[in-house]
Formats: C-alpha cells, structure tokens, sequence
C-alpha cells in the first residue's frame, strides 16, 4: 500500500519536471502581455526576474519549492498579475460541483442499463441488449468532441434551454452533466453486462436456478453482488474521463470551470496559466489512480499490494 | 364389423409382427436396405500408415467466421466505399477545388452559405468553398493521420512490446517506464506537445503517436509472457532456434489479429483526437481541409438553423466511418479468435 502511494508521489515529481521542462521550450511571447512593445533589454529584465535565465536545473528546483509553499505563480494574459492559485480557487468549486453530479449520474443510470441489459440476455428478443449495444458502440465509436456538439445543439431546441451554462438557472445545467456523463454511463453499462452474463453462467448461479431461486433473487443477491467488485477498478478511469471530458465540455458551454480556463488559456498562450492547469489536471489523475487502486484492496480482501502484482 | 373390433385386429396382427421379429433376430433389419447395414471393412496397409490431417487454415476460418457477421460485411462495405470515393471524387467530372473560393460568373460576388443545391452537393461554407469537395479532401486528410498513427502504433508498440516481454532483464526497467507514463492523460500530452510545436499535420501525427503504442506494448507484453515458456518455444529455444526467428515465426503470428483489431481502433480514436484539438485552437491549420476543421467551422455557425447543414455534413461523414471501423475492427476481432472457429 505504503509503495503504491510513494509510487504516485514519484510519477507526479517525474510528470511536473516533464512539463516545466516542455514548457520552457515555448517561444517567451507567452510570458509577458504587451511583447511587441517591449525592447530587448526589457525582454531581459523580465525574464531575470521570472527567474527564466537561470541554469533549468535550477529552474526546476526553484519551482519545485514554489510549488511546496503552495505558489502556483502568478498569471501574464489572462488576468495579468493575479495569483493563478487565487483565479483557480475561484474556478474550481464549479468543475467539482459538475463532476460529481455527473459522476453520480453515471452510476445511477450506468449500472440499471448494464443489469436491463444482462436480464435481457435471458429473454428471447434480447430487447434492451440491443438498445444498450446501440447506445455503447454510438458512444464508444463517434468522438467525443462530436457527439458532445451534436447534444448541445439538438439537447438544447428539444428542451427550450439556452446553449450557454448559467449558474442560476437549474435547467442550463442538464446538458452539460449529461455530456459528461454518457461516456460513463456506456462504459459502466458495456463492463457490468459483461460480468453479469459471466457471473450468470457460473454453475452455482445454475445450481441455484435449479433449486427454483425466483430470478429477481438471483441476479440480485449473487451475479450482481460478484459483479460489482470488478467494475471499481473503472472508478478511476471514469474520473479520467469526466475530468477530459470537462476540458471540452466546460468550453462548450461556457462553464466558468477549471477545463474552459484552460482551453481559453491555451489560446491566449498564456505560459505560466497552461503549466499550472496542465499539472493540476496530471496531479487529480495520477490521485485518481491510486485512489482506484486501493479501493480496489478495500472492496475485495483478495487484492493486495505487498504480493507481487503479476497481471500488470 | 364394428370400428373396436377392427381395431382389435388391427393390433393382433401388428403384435404377433413384433412376436415374429423377437424370435427371429435378422427379421428385425430384413426390411432396410442393404447400404444401411454394418459391413465388415478390408484392413487396408495404405491407410493405417497415413498421418492425420485437417484442412483447417486460420485465416480461412477467421474469413468465413467474419463474413458470418452480416452487419459487419455492410460496415466493411461501407469503408471500402467511402476510402475508395475519398480517392476517385477529386477525378470525377464537374468537381470544385476544396480550397479555391467560388465566385458568381455573372455578379462576380463570393457564393457564401449557399445552401445544397445541384451544383453545391453540400452547399458552400462561409467564404464560399465547395463544402462537398472540402468534405471529401479533409476525409482523406483525417484518414491519412490516422493511419499513420496506427501504423506507427502497431510497429512501435509490438516492437517494445516484444523486447518488454521477451527479454527478462528489461523486464522491471519498462514496467516501471511504463507505470509512470500511463499515469498522464492522453488528453494532457495532446495538448501540451500541439500548444509547443506548430501547428500542422506533423504535429498531430506526433503528439498522437507519443502516447498511442504504451497501450499496444502492454498488450503484446502480457500476451507475449503467456506464450513465451509455451512447450513449441522451448523446444525451440533448445533446437537452437535464434531469438529473431522464435519471436517473428513461433511469437508474432499468434498475434496477428489483435494487433489489426487495435489498428482499426486507433484510427477512429486519432480522427477524434484531430477534432478535439482543432477545438481548442492548436489543431491544423484552417487552409488545410480536414474533418477536424470542418466540424469547428460548422459549430460556429450552427446556432442559425439554416447554416447547420455545414456541421452536419462533415459530422454524418466522420461518424459513419468511425462507426464502421469500431464495428468491423470488433466483428473482426471475434473472428480471429479460434475458440470461435468451429
């Protein structure tokens, strides 16, 4: 346990180097507002006292300690001057509030589809199979960044609401969580059915249906039971895909979150803004992993981490 | 005579029938024919020294168990289709220039937002450019990066994966590698390496390729570790073989179909990753026609109803070939696998 989590804190050391370094590599335009109308030697005197002329190995270990006293630094475009750790403490309540509401949504409609679903191998039209296979291949197969566009164009004629997010009006905010939430939904849906029809054909499940175990009693007290361990392994990565999801969908929509501010300073080439974004966004997945990882050891007493880990 | 008693003899006749047949064993079989009786066979010493022989060919039966899936057939017809027209448009007669901007002959004013008609299949878009032509030309772009991305994918990919698998010693050297670059979103390095490098087809390849083969390595590792202490590879390996021989003829065939069905995924996946990034504003450049483009010019018009055909057209072409690719990569994928070879 204790080496999977020095293991996080180690990749997330290895990624922030990665990323300062990268970024050292972009042109300096990115690092003040008013570029053109400097001259060279002011160029030189902001760069010193960015401390950008130092030797990077230094660099580094200068942002690493800037990094440990909580100092994001401090932003050059998008609003010049101010704290970035400030603006993102600003930004940040609002993705969270969507994430989570989105990941909630998920599971309750991810996991009631994959059980209709898996119940509906049984029957003989297979009716709801062949909706929810629809759904997960339409999903699975169109890119997001296409079917997220097509959501807000026709969510928002069919339901009379604005295309652009409010934080008051409650009903701007069911086209976003949905976008964010049906890539979930699918992938949760596609993984619990598979289980489930797995589970199902297991010879104590037969045994039991044998016995005259009505099948509502079945699927719920035995394959649903088993199935449901696997699918925490999925926690992380839905957390991954909500998380990138956000980045495309807050855009979209103008939600006032972390994934638009990073978008929109993307296009600013704000240098100090994307640096810090992109390390918050790195940070939170390489936390959702671990996290997944060991909720992994606590739903199932038979995963450990001090065994070998010999599938990986 | 009454119907009970006719009856009643009825089934006298047909139980002293049954009497007969118990006494007198061959008359149970007399009435058959001849071929239906058990003959003594000839031993023949041509047959007895034959060795066994099937005429199961893996290919031949990923083949016929493929072309089983009629949803899937259609599919590959569809992509055999459209890849095939991606090429024949630009020849066909009567075409317009994807990038040239139309002008009226008569007015000499810009034909903008015309909508579809019989000489604009696809109407034009905002600076008057044929959309049908562009819809076409950027279909091939897109499809060329996603191409190269997973031919760079599989090759790159089977070849760490093979060295992961293969030779012990680097064994704990790429599993940790391996565990640190799996922890940063693809998403993340996309971004990062387009917003540094300029923009461009290159760059897409590029920055698509540095995260797509650490997936296809796992997955050849792992298969490869399964396979390699396999009874044929060691008798192999004690007849001398060398490593490059075992690992193309004993190792890489078995993995033939999975490497094809990851290729067929990674090609939709790169065509929505160029959209994603053309979104943000570090994708291709807008001169270059491809779908990513096209589906970010139509959404910024699509709040007019009567410019949405501009996003529609070019989104109902990118989704029905990832559709297509996703479904055929599958049902090819099920077919390759030989426990569903009957």
């Amino acid at each position: 346990m204790l080496k999977r989590v020095l293991h996080a804190l180690v990749t997330l050391c290895i990624v922030i180097v990665i990323v300062f370094v990268l970024l050292r590599q972009m042109p300096i335009e990115g690092y003040f507002n008013n570029f053109d109308k400097l001259s060279d030697a002011q160029i030189k005197v902001g760069l010193q006292q960015l401390g950008l002329t130092d030797p990077l190995p230094k660099q580094v270990l200068n942002y690493f300690v800037q990094l440990l006293h909580g100092d994001l630094g401090t932003s050059n475009k998008y609003r010049e001057g101010y704290s970035i750790a400030k603006i993102i403490a600003q930004k940040a309540p609002v993705s969270i509030q969507i994430g989570l509401i989105s990941f909630a949504v998920s599971l309750a409609a991810g996991l009631p589809l994959g059980i209709l679903m898996a119940r509906s191998t049984r029957t003989r039209l297979k009716v709801w199979d062949k909706i929810g296979t629809v759904l997960i291949v339409v999903v699975q197969a169109v890119p997001s960044a296409v079917y997220h566009l097509l959501i807000q164009l026709y969510g928002s004629e069919l339901l009379g609401v604005s295309m652009l997010f409010n934080t008051r009006s409650a009903a701007t905010w069911i086209l976003p969580i949905f976008s964010l939430s049906i890539g979930n939904i699918a992938y949760y849906a596609m993984w619990l059915r598979r289980y489930m029809v797995d589970e199902a054909n297991k010879d104590y499940i037969r045994l039991a249906r044998a016995k005259g175990v009505p099948a509502a009693r079945i699927s719920r007290n035995h394959v649903f039971r088993n199935a449901i361990v696997p699918l925490v392994q999925y926690i992380p990565n839905s957390i991954l895909f909500t998380l990138m999801g956000s980045l495309y969908v807050e855009s979209l929509y103008s939600i006032p979150g972390m994934g638009g501010l990073l978008v929109q300073v993307i296009k600013l080439q704000d240098n100090t803004m994307v640096q810090a974004l992109v390390l918050i966004y790195a940070a939170v997945s390489v936390l959702g992993l671990l996290f997944g990882d060991l909720l992994m050891a606590l739903v199932d007493p038979r995963i450990s981490f001090t065994a070998k880990e010999g599938a990986r | 005579m009454t119907f009970r008693s006719m009856k009643a003899a009825q089934l006298e006749a047909a139980l002293n029938e049954d009497l007969k047949k118990q006494t007198d064993p061959t008359a149970a079989y007399a009435d058959l024919p001849e071929e239906e009786l058990f003959t003594p066979a000839d031993f023949d010493h041509s047959r007895a020294e034959r060795g066994g022989y099937s005429n199961y060919s893996y290919w031949g039966a990923t083949l016929r168990a493929f072309f089983k899936n009629k949803v899937a057939v259609f599919f590959l017809c569809v992509i055999v289709v459209v890849v095939a027209f991606t090429f024949i448009q630009p020849l066909l007669p009567g075409q317009h220039d994807p990038k040239t901007i139309n002008n009226d002959p008569a007015t000499g004013v810009q034909i903008i937002n015309r909508a579809p008609d019989s000489e604009f299949w696809f109407g034009t878009n905002s600076i008057g450019q044929d959309l049908w032509a562009r819809t076409w030309a950027g279909t091939r772009t897109s499809l060329g990066i996603g191409l190269a991305v997973a031919c760079f994918e599989a090759l790159f990919g089977t070849f760490i994966g093979v060295l992961w698998g293969y030779v012990r010693k680097l064994d704990t050297f790429f599993t940790e590698l391996y565990n640190i670059f799996d922890n940063v979103p693809q998403t993340l390095v996309l971004i990062l390496v387009s917003y540094i490098m300029n923009p461009g087809v290159g760059t897409i390849i590029f920055a698509l390729c540095l995260t797509g083969w650490l997936g296809m390595a796992r997955f050849i590792r792992n298969q490869i570790v399964i396979i390699r202490d396999r009874d044929y590879n060691l008798a192999s390996r004690c007849l001398g073989t060398t490593t490059g021989r075992i690992v193309t003829k004993n190792l890489l065939p078995y993995l033939v179909s999975v490497i094809a069905l990851r290729m067929s995924l990674a090609i939709p996946a790169a065509i929505g990753n160029e959209v994603f990034v053309t979104y943000i504003g570090i994708g291709l450049p807008t001169d270059i026609p491809s779908l990513g483009n096209l589906v970010q010019a139509g959404r910024l018009l699509m709040s007019q109803p009567s410019l949405r055909y501009q996003l529609l057209f070019p989104t109902a072409v990118l989704a029905l070939i990832t559709i297509s690719l996703y479904v055929v990569g599958n049902a090819f994928a099920d077919a390759a696998d030989p426990k569903n070879h009957v």
